[in-house]
């Protein structure tokens, strides 16, 4: 009897290898298979000249040497950092003034509902159609130019995507608009986590709002504060759309000029689809993959640590 | 409770943090909106009108630019249509076989079973562009390219979606309910299907909608996969094709139509199902 039972529950436990099944497939087939011929190709050389494709030859660790004696891979690296701390300061501090201020009872803020509305949407708008966009409005001819020059505020109308800096703060601002929101809902999440009995004895003490803020909620908050930082600096590795269309793939606001805006992942889809330098494009992929692999570890200790 | 207010709140008053913090909400609503309020009024003015500066007020070239851009080159019909059948498909293979994923590893022991949960948390946040290379070239190789196919399939294995899944589970759906129904003699598939997905409907919807949004924007790898035929291609890619072309040959007014045409229905959807997003995003959140 007892085994009979045993066994019964055995063999519905074999369903779950059943239900599992699809997403084992899709993922070793979709994701697995092309992840290790990326490594294999990142050791070879192979490339289209112009007529014929090059290779592919083994060059054992060829192309990383190539990649790193190369000084372009720092640029790339460099305009990719500087564009995402450029929208990351500002989106951490207003979204953690916001997040204290939606959580904090005492505020009464009215119309909430309709802030946090408002502030998570560009978050889904198509980051392609809202650089483009974005490309538009600030153009020489633009209506950001003639709303300045009606106002005064400027002599004459400014070209923002043909000079380095106005260029990045833009993808910077962009990419501040699009994700303040998302990381406001996060932190709030996180700040109506804390007991409110700590609120409650620090407020009998005589603390003052900007001690209960910085004494009691920021230290409580450390653990979503690494998570926001860390998910957003791989979000930020994988900067693309926007810097893309904006400068048309060039990722150089300035023509003829130093590369300024052109990300990691701008120049791995050019060596995918302009140039088809597959041995270089695994190659990068392969240092973005350790990268985000490192990064994505920490994610999961963080997020599994209280368990 | 006003005079316990006043007690408590040394530095700044109450009223004081009340209204800057009204100041900085208001200023940042218009951050978020400006654009799209400028886009909507330049959607509606012809591109003569467009080149004299920037007006408040709406034209009355709506119409006209709808119809320019209906016969314009860019196949932008086509393309709606083929992102809302990718968004589409992605939506439905990714929730329901996510949902299928979470229910293996949530009411089932076998061996291997934490590993396997182990690994697809930790593969979560690692981006598919890093395995874009192999992914073209296997495409490739298997005679997919310039099909759906290669967008849409590679959504039933979604760690994320599985993990908010996993989550809504523990949460809601107790084992007792899967053994009840054992006894009654349902069979497996048919308990997932019957009795755990109407169940999970809200975290469903949830997902289903952010698979939906991500598809629909997504620009990287259909750029890679749909190269030939315009009239499969996706809007994202019609985007990046009009930013391409010589831009200052276009009709602007067209261009901003277009632009137009390609967030609006995202932004209409959102704001009817706006409070069901909100939640969700705080609901996919680690734990503090």
């Amino acid at each position: 009897m007892d085994k009979k039972k045993k066994n019964k529950v055995v063999s519905y436990n074999k369903w779950g290898y059943v239900f599992l099944l699809p997403f084992i497939i899709v993922y070793l087939v979709f994701q697995m298979i092309p992840l290790f011929s990326t490594i294999i190709y990142s050791f070879f050389e192979y490339y289209d000249d112009g007529l014929d494709m090059v290779g592919p030859t083994f060059k054992g660790l060829g192309n990383y040497i190539k990649l790193f004696a190369n000084g372009d891979l720092f640029i790339y690296a460099g305009n990719t950092l500087i564009m995402w701390i450029l929208g990351f300061i500002p989106q951490i501090i207003v979204s953690l003034l916001l997040a204290a201020w939606f959580s904090n009872p005492r505020m009464r803020l009215k119309c909430a509902g309709f802030f946090k509305t408002v502030i998570y949407l560009p978050n889904l708008i198509m980051a392609s159609a809202f650089a483009m966009l974005f490309f538009t409005l600030f153009s020489k001819g633009g209506p950001v130019n003639s709303i300045l020059l009606d106002l005064g505020w400027i002599d004459e109308a400014y070209a923002f995507l043909d000079h380095e800096w106005s260029a990045r703060g833009l993808v910077a601002f962009m990419n501040f608009l699009m994700w303040f929101g998302n990381t406001t809902i996060l932190l709030m999440a996180g700040m109506m986590g804390i007991d409110t009995a700590l609120f409650e004895a620090a407020e009998v003490d005589g603390a003052t709002s900007t001690q209960v803020f910085f004494r009691i909620s920021l230290p409580l908050l450390r653990p979503i504060l690494v998570y926001v930082l860390i998910t957003s600096l791989i979000g930020g590795l994988q900067m693309f759309d926007v810097p893309q269309i904006l400068t048309k793939g060039t990722g150089n606001p300035l023509m003829g000029s130093r590369l300024t805006t052109m990300t990691l992942i701008m120049n791995l889809n050019r060596h995918l689809s302009v140039s088809k330098n597959y041995g270089m494009a695994g190659t990068l992929s392969v240092l973005l993959f350790i990268i985000t692999a490192i990064l994505s570890f920490l994610v999961f200790k963080i997020s599994t640590r209280k368990d | 409770m006003q005079a316990y207010d006043n007690r408590t709140s040394k530095g700044l008053g109450i009223g004081v943090r009340r209204i800057i913090a009204y100041i900085v909400l208001i200023f940042l609503t218009f951050l978020c909106l400006f654009w799209f309020y400028v886009l909507f009024i330049n959607a509606t003015r012809s591109n003569a009108n467009l080149s004299k500066g920037f007006t408040p007020l709406p034209g009355g070239n709506f119409l006209e630019n709808w119809k320019n851009m209906r016969e314009g080159k860019l196949p932008v019909f086509n393309g709606m249509l083929n992102s809302f059948f990718v968004a589409s498909c992605s939506a439905i293979l990714s929730t329901y076989f996510s949902t299928m994923t979470a229910f293996a590893i949530h009411a089932y022991n076998f061996k291997f079973k934490n590993a396997i949960f182990t690994f697809i948390l930790m593969i979560m946040t690692i981006p598919t562009q890093v395995t874009a290379l192999g992914f073209i070239r296997l495409v490739d190789n298997m005679g997919l390219m310039n099909t759906f196919i290669p967008l849409i399939v590679p959504s039933i294995a979604a760690p994320v979606c599985f993990f908010y899944m996993k989550q809504y589970m523990e949460s809601t759906l107790p084992l007792a309910f899967i053994e009840a129904a054992r006894i009654d003699g349902s069979s497996e598939f048919h308990t997932f299907n019957f009795i755990v997905l109407p169940m999970m409907k809200p975290a469903i919807a949830v997902q289903a909608i952010f698979t939906f949004v991500g598809s629909w924007n997504n620009y990287f790898t259909p750029a890679l996969v749909l190269t030939s035929d315009d009239k499969k291609k996706t809007l994202p890619i019609l985007i990046a094709q009009l930013r391409a072309a010589d831009w200052l040959k276009f009709d602007m007014g067209q261009v901003y139509m277009l632009i137009a045409f390609s967030i609006f229905p995202v932004i209409v959807v959102y704001l009817l199902l706006s409070r069901f997003i909100v939640q969700g995003v705080a609901l996919g959140g680690v734990k503090g």
